[in-house]
Order: structure tokens, then sequence, then C-alpha cells
């Protein structure tokens, strides 16, 4: 499964826009997404990234541009997009009062499966989420974990090819979280193409590719491994000691610093070049009086590569404006 | 007051909504001018310990001190010292970011005089001044969670008390946000805050990792590391599902979990484990771009010791 090179795009979009009066709310957007690939589409609120996944449903016609889902043109066959997706919000979209059972039910009517394959569909889903014997336990006496993974099964009991989530996992215990993510990852070797949108940067690990948004545009796309050793235009140091605020102020004057952020009584420091900086530093900051207890290099999070993406976007677009 | 006495300490503190435990024999201290996370799932116990630390709401049982007051016998005396967000800030939508700011400080009773610097200040390290003319109703999620902060911060409280204050907040945002707390940080406030982001642990001075109404464990984030059983290895492979299969019954392997570029391994030596799963690999024919010792996440030590814990009862 490896991004670099797709095989069989599920999902295209073309110079995808949508304006909301005088509004861009996607400005001239490309991607695609392979058969069994997991997508992760990250950025701020107002990023786009809820537009992209509307339009993708069928729910919102683009304003320009094209958007292939399933093979189907989704501004000519809305209809049709829908039956071959699966749809999971953060809410879950369950209904409480009723069983575990009852919510499959229903879920089975909405999406069309027939009759004769709805038993084994249901089987399935009650296998994957975990919840054999509780058949008949009602929704609202389910951990959150639990009502997760049925949502999930609520979403795929059709085998849609394609299946969107949104903010999947919010608040969920950790490892309920982690089971989670086995199940999209099983999904998706077994041929379903997923798109997940977050603002949670720990989500997008678990994605094959990620593609940053920042008001309306893709600013980024990699696998997160590959974002986070090309995209970031330095390397990171880790620095770790008493007396940070003070150290911090120095090192907006230190040469080779190109920014610096605060984690507890650690700094994320980021250099042009990691080794002449673990060089130079401490000597730097000895003329001040400033002795930190540790410099060493650190990899990069996903959190790192974004803050800094967005803020050289916005830069970008300053001077563009 | 001893400064090196903990600022809040609770003592077996208790809530139960009926049957269902949402605090359960709670126990922890906070030191003076340290953010402080209580750190754990949706239901682990956070806002309902939040509540009863601002005085808003009783506990069946237990107690809890700030700043030499009981609370629970005194919820009004310690009003003046603390200042809570809770994680629906009352923020007026249909008034501006300024008009807002200057009900809290009316509330507060703030000398008008003392207000400009304070809110202009807090404004500026929000990224918010161009902004103290709109309504706060057209704000974006970020920006509202922002706007409460201020609001909040309007009187500079001894302690601040932030519910979830980040749930729905953008990374850009979020940063801003910290650089607030620690800026505060340098002015002497004690901030405890909660939140179900384990990757946002990592920011705090020190944490309490909640379970089920109780505190797991409570250390500061890398001491909470070093207790992980076992160490992170991680295999970058464009063949991760292969790479599970290969080293899931692996020896020393105690879990894998599959990740965008491959697979995150817990094992019980990487010194001895790294060059031996290499060898697993190779033989499989597998892809693998590298292998590498990893960092353990706050997310890591939170499962392992759960897991652990489970074993242990």
């Amino acid at each position: 499964m490896n991004g670099n090179h797709i095989t069989a795009p599920q999902i295209i979009a073309e110079g995808l826009v949508k304006r909301f009066g005088s509004f861009i709310a996607v400005d001239r957007v490309n991607f695609c997404i392979g058969r069994g690939e997991i997508m992760g589409f990250l950025g701020p609120n107002g990023a786009g990234k809820s537009t992209i996944i509307r339009i993708l449903c069928g729910l919102l016609r683009p304003s320009a541009g094209r958007a292939m889902v399933a093979g189907i043109d989704v501004a000519t066959d809305p209809e049709g997009v829908r039956q071959r997706i699966g749809y999971m919000s953060q809410r879950f979209s369950l209904y409480r009062d009723l069983s575990v059972e009852e919510n499959l039910k229903f879920f089975g009517g909405i999406y069309r499966v027939s009759r004769n394959q709805l038993p084994e569909r249901m089987r399935f889903a009650i296998e994957m989420a975990g919840l054999k014997g509780r058949e008949k336990d009602l929704v609202s006496t389910l951990a959150g974990g639990w009502q997760q993974r049925l949502a999930l099964g609520c979403a795929v009991l059709h085998q849609p090819p394609i299946l969107f989530l949104d903010e999947p996992t919010s608040g969920v215990e950790p490892t309920s979280r982690r089971r989670f993510w086995e199940l999209i990852h099983t999904l998706a070797a077994d041929g379903v193409s997923v798109l997940v949108s977050t603002h949670y940067m720990d989500e997008a690990e678990y994605c094959h590719r990620a593609a940053l948004m920042n008001l309306g545009r893709i600013i980024a796309v990699g696998s997160p491994d590959e974002l986070k050793r090309t995209t970031l235009g330095g390397e990171l140091l880790l620095l770790e000691g008493e007396n940070i605020g003070a150290v911090l102020i120095a090192l907006a004057n230190a040469p080779g610093v190109r920014d610096c952020s605060v984690f507890g009584n650690a700094l994320h420091v980021l250099v042009s070049d990691a080794e002449s900086s673990l060089e130079q530093l401490p000597a730097f900051l000895e003329q001040q009086n400033l002795r930190p207890r540790r410099i060493v290099r650190i990899h990069p999070s996903l959190e790192d590569v974004f803050v800094q993406l967005v803020a050289s976007d916005m830069a970008t677009r300053r001077q563009a404006a | 007051m001893n400064a090196l006495q903990p600022i809040i300490a609770t003592d077996r503190l208790r809530k139960y909504f009926g049957a269902v435990a949402a605090v359960d024999d709670l126990t922890f201290a906070v030191n003076r001018g340290e953010i402080f996370g209580l750190v754990g799932p949706d239901g682990a116990g956070k806002t309902a310990t939040m509540r009863m630390l601002a005085g808003v709401m009783q506990p069946d049982r237990g107690t809890i001190v700030i700043d030499g007051i009981d609370v629970v016998a005194k919820p009004e005396a310690v009003k003046e010292k603390i200042s809570y967000m809770p994680q629906r800030f009352g923020l007026y939508e249909d008034l501006t970011v300024d008009e807002n700011i200057r009900f809290y400080a009316d509330l507060f009773e703030i000398p008008a005089r003392d207000r400009e610097p304070r809110v202009r200040q807090l404004l500026d390290a929000s990224g918010m001044s161009q902004f103290r003319a709109r309504l706060a109703g057209q704000l974006s999620g970020g920006m509202k969670q922002k706007l409460g902060l201020t609001c909040a911060l309007v009187h500079t409280p001894l302690i601040l008390l932030l519910d979830e204050p980040t749930t729905g907040v953008d990374p850009v945002s979020r940063r801003d946000f910290w650089r607030i707390l620690y800026g505060l940080r340098e002015e002497g406030v004690t901030i405890i805050i909660s939140t179900a982001y384990l990757d946002e642990a990592e920011r705090c001075d020190r944490l309490a990792l909640l379970h089920a109404g109780r505190v797991l464990y409570c250390d500061t984030p890398s001491a909470l590391k070093r207790r992980m059983p076992g160490t992170v290895i991680v295999i970058t492979s464009p063949q991760g599902r292969e790479v599970r299969a290969a080293i899931a019954t692996a020896e020393g392997v105690s879990s894998t979990i599959p990740v965008g570029d491959g697979v995150h391994a817990v094992v019980d030596n990487a010194e001895v484990r790294i060059p031996q799963l290499h060898a697993v690999l190779q033989r499989a024919d597998i892809v693998l771009t590298d292998i590498t010792l990893g960092e353990p996440s706050i997310e890591d030590v939170f499962v392992a010791l759960l897991k652990d814990g489970s074993t242990r009862q």
C-alpha cells in the first residue's frame, strides 16, 4: 500500500472549486485516492475539509472542476455515489434508545442491504465491533469505544468501496482508539478506500498519506514520514532545562534558529542545520548565563510540520495580497 | 502560606451520578505555579473534577483544599482566587469581541484604567487584535476559545481552571493558546487544564492520567515515559501489513500497531530486537525502508500502563 504509486484511483478530484457567494471554500484542489488507501485531510476549521467531503458525497455541487467517486461523476449521478460510500461522523449518529441490533437493521434499511444479505452483514458488523452477546443492549449503555465501532459497522453494512470518516476518534479511550484503527487498516487491506478528515495530528499518523489544507487549498501532501522529513525546511532540536522563558527570548536572536515553541519545560527549536546548532547553541546561551540541561536532535511531529507549513502559507498569501 | 505546600490538594474525592461513579477516590496535589494536566478519555471524570475544584458542584465525599481554604465547606470563599473556564464558556454571540471582554471585566469589577493594557496583551498573544469589532458568533472555533480565555483572564487569578479548552481547536490556534498559558505560568499563575488529547499532555509540567474516575498515574511527562514497560520501535515500510504478520509473534514483541508508514512495535529490548526483527523481515523478503528506536508517546504509555494495570488486578 504505497501512496507513491496509486493503483486504481477510487476518488479523483480535478480543479475542484466551491464558492459560497464571494467566499471560496475550496480553491482548485487536485488529488486522488487509490484502492485500499487511507488518506487524511488535515486542516484548521474552515480549511475546506468538510466541504470537500460534502462534494464527494454528492451533497454539494462543485462550482468548477470535477470529482469522480468509484468511477461516477458526482455532479451527474449523486444518487449513484451515495450507494457506494459509507459515512461516519464524529457524533457517530447512532440511535441511543435503540438496541445494537435495531440500529443495524435501521441502517441496513437506509443503505438498502437486501433482505437475504442482511443477517450475514449484521453478523459481520457485530463481530467487528466486538459486540457479540450484546445485540439486545441499548446503545446508550455502551462505552464510547463500542459505540464508535458499532457506528463503523453501520457505515460499512452495504460493503461500500469508499469510506468517509469525519474526526472519527476524538475523545475515545486510547485502547479503543487503537482497536478502531486496526479495523480501518483491515478494511483498507481488503480494498476499501478511506478518506479521514481531522484536525488532530495523531489521527493523521495512521493514514497512508495526508493532505494538509489551509484556506481552501492543499498546501502539502505525502506520507506522514515524507512530510516530516521533507517539508519542515529545517531540523528540529529539543532543549530541556530551567529558565525556559529566558532561553526562548535569547534564542530569538541566535544564529541559525528559525522558530521556537514551548512544550512544558522544554523547547522545540527549528534550526537550519542541527549539527552546527548543536555545536554553537550551548556557547551562545552560556554567554547569557543560560545553561540548558540537555539539547538533542529530535524527529519532528506532524504538528510541528503542520504549524510551520500553515505559517509559511499565510506569509506567502500576505506577500501576494 | 508555605510556597512549598501544594496550592491545591484533593483527598479521596468522590462523586456519583446515580449508580455511576464519575469520580472515585481521586487524590492529587498541584504545586504552586505549575501547569497540571487532568488527562483522560471522555467519561474519565475530568469535568466533574473541575466543577468540584471550582466550587460549583459538591462532592459526595472527600476534601478539597485550595490555598488553605476548604472548598467543600466554603465554596464561595475560593471564587475570588480562581478563574474557571468551563467547556462551554458563556460568550455572547451577538456582542463583539470587545463588548464580551468589557462585560466580563465589569463582572470581575476591574477598574477601567487597568483593563486596556491587559486586554491588549492578551489579544496580541492570541493573534486576535484585528478582530476586536467582530461579532463573537462570527469567530471560528479556535478564536472563540481564545476569546473565552481572554474573558476568563481579564482579572489575574491565582489559579486558572480550564476544562478541555482546546477541544475542536486547530493546531495553530492551539499553539497560540499554549503560548498564553506559558506566559501566565511565568507570572506565577497555577493552571489546571483537562484534555482528552494525549499529545497535548506532553505540554504540561505534570499530569494525572485519569481512568474511570481514578488517578492511574501522576508524574511529569518524561517520568511517565520512563515507566513505559518496553520500548517503541518504528518500522517504516510500504508493506505494513506483511511486516505486522511477520513480527506479531516474534520473540520479545508485546504489541504491534499499524500506522500509515508501516508499524510501531513495543519490544522488551530494542538493542537486541532491532537486528533480530531486521533479519526476520529480510528472510520474509519484505521491503524495509527503516527500522529504528522510537520515542514513546503519552498514548503508548497510557495503553501499556492500562494493560499492565488490568493484568495486575
